[in-house]
């Protein structure tokens, strides 16, 4: 093997290395906040919020985070396990241009604009 | 409250395996537990579906991505048919007749279940394909994956790319206008139409079931269907029971996930025909 492409494997191993470990961060992060949310649930005996009550915007979520509801911390961490596979998306398109595929780099950029189209869609017109 | 935590808890570890090994979201044993078993509605148990076919794909995908058992330019190439179909699907609520729908996914199921069959009993069974397909190369399609239960690198080539584009964009409107997790329909599309191995296939379905369900995740999420004292336990469950299912499967043979995978198929062409005449099992 030329020593070239062997940085280059290496370079490329390196990066997937990179990317698992964000990933990993990702999921760990959104557990995290739930394992919170669950033992908040746990110790109050309830979710702090009327029975018929659900979230509709951020701006809702935020107060009850802030008011410390057993609720709004286990929806804040569904949100975040939410938002895990648009981070994959994020990290495939770096891991593509650390690649230097520019076709990939262009074809995961899309997913990631349709996916970011389809959020606008359900938090804006509640489609 | 300690004893329905504990329950959704277990369902999740369950569910996170057979989803981990198989590309599926496991709501077909979701919705069962939480309508029939726990008595709730059934926006509920598809709110509590979506969010189990995120922890699913998530806590199997950091595996995959680490064994190099999945096809990441596959996953987002076919990620394009499948989310934009997500979003057609959405937009069709109300306005096309669900019931052609599910008879043609019904079948399609049943054709994909006799295909799996005649692979289980063929002499060649799971007999990679190596034909130049211009499309698979001019895109990179092409993969190869480490398999940890014949102990060797596996080449294989892909084929019929645009049936499987096809299949794809037609799963991504089955999820949204049905509300289905659609992760049998991506296996189907990579095993029986495009030809990849069970493996990569099934594994790069997980990846992308994630990527679909986010699609429409925003608007359950603000619509009142995700009871998190529900979703949360069964999701921490899940995510261990995926990062355990993702090391079985690698380490499984390919005959065996099919045996588990047929019945599967079979059953869920079934519910789907059934529902199209209007019978709920």
């Amino acid at each position: 093997m030329k020593p070239e492409a062997k940085n280059e494997t290496q370079e490329m191993h390196r990066v997937e290395m990179t990317i698992g470990t964000i990933l990993r961060w990702g999921v760990i992060v959104a557990a995290a906040i739930m394992i919170v949310g669950l033992l908040f649930y746990l110790v109050d005996g309830s979710l702090g919020v009327a029975s018929n009550y659900h979230v509709q915007n951020f701006h809702q979520l935020l107060q009850g985070l802030i008011a410390g509801k057993p609720y709004a911390i286990m929806m804040v961490g569904i949100f975040a396990l939410i938002l895990t596979p648009v981070l994959r998306v994020v990290v495939s398109i770096y891991s593509f241009y650390r690649e230097h595929d520019r076709l990939y780099v262009i074809i995961t950029s899309l997913v990631l604009l349709i996916l970011l189209t389809s959020f606008v869609l359900g938090i804006e017109f509640q489609l | 409250m300690l004893n329905s935590i504990l329950l959704m808890l277990a369902v999740g570890v369950l569910v996170g395996i057979l989803g981990a090994i198989l590309g599926i979201g496991g709501g077909m044993i979701i919705t069962p537990v939480l309508t029939l078993g726990m008595g709730l509605d059934i926006k509920y148990a598809i709110g509590a579906s979506l969010i189990a076919v995120i922890a699913t794909s998530s806590g199997a995908t950091i595996a995959y991505l680490r064994d190099n058992v999945l096809n990441l330019r596959v996953a987002m190439f076919l990620e394009i048919a499948t989310s934009v179909g997500a979003i057609v699907g959405a937009l069709l609520t109300g306005i096309l007749n669900p019931v052609f729908l599910y008879l043609l996914f019904g079948l399609l199921l049943f054709f994909s279940g006799a295909n799996m069959v005649k692979k289980l009993w063929g002499k060649n069974s799971d007999q990679i394909t190596h034909q130049d397909d211009k499309l698979a190369q001019d895109l990179r399609l092409n993969g190869s994956y480490y398999d940890k239960n014949l102990h060797k690198e596996i080449d294989y080539g892909v084929t019929n790319v645009p049936t499987g584009f096809g299949i794809m964009f037609g799963a991504g409107v089955a999820s949204g206008l049905l509300g289905i997790g659609s992760g049998a329909f991506k296996v189907i599309a990579m095993d029986t139409f495009m030809k990849m191995p069970l493996k990569p296939s099934s594994s790069t379905s997980n990846l992308m079931m994630g990527v679909t369900a986010a699609a429409s995740a925003t608007i359950y999420f603000f619509n009142g269907s995700i009871l998190p004292q529900i979703a949360v336990p069964m999701a921490l469950g899940i995510i261990v029971g995926a990062a355990l299912g993702s090391r079985i499967m690698q380490i499984m043979p390919t005959r065996l996930m099919r045996i588990i995978f047929i019945p599967i198929l079979l059953y869920l062409g079934l519910q789907m025909i059934l529902k199209g005449f209007g019978v709920s099992i």
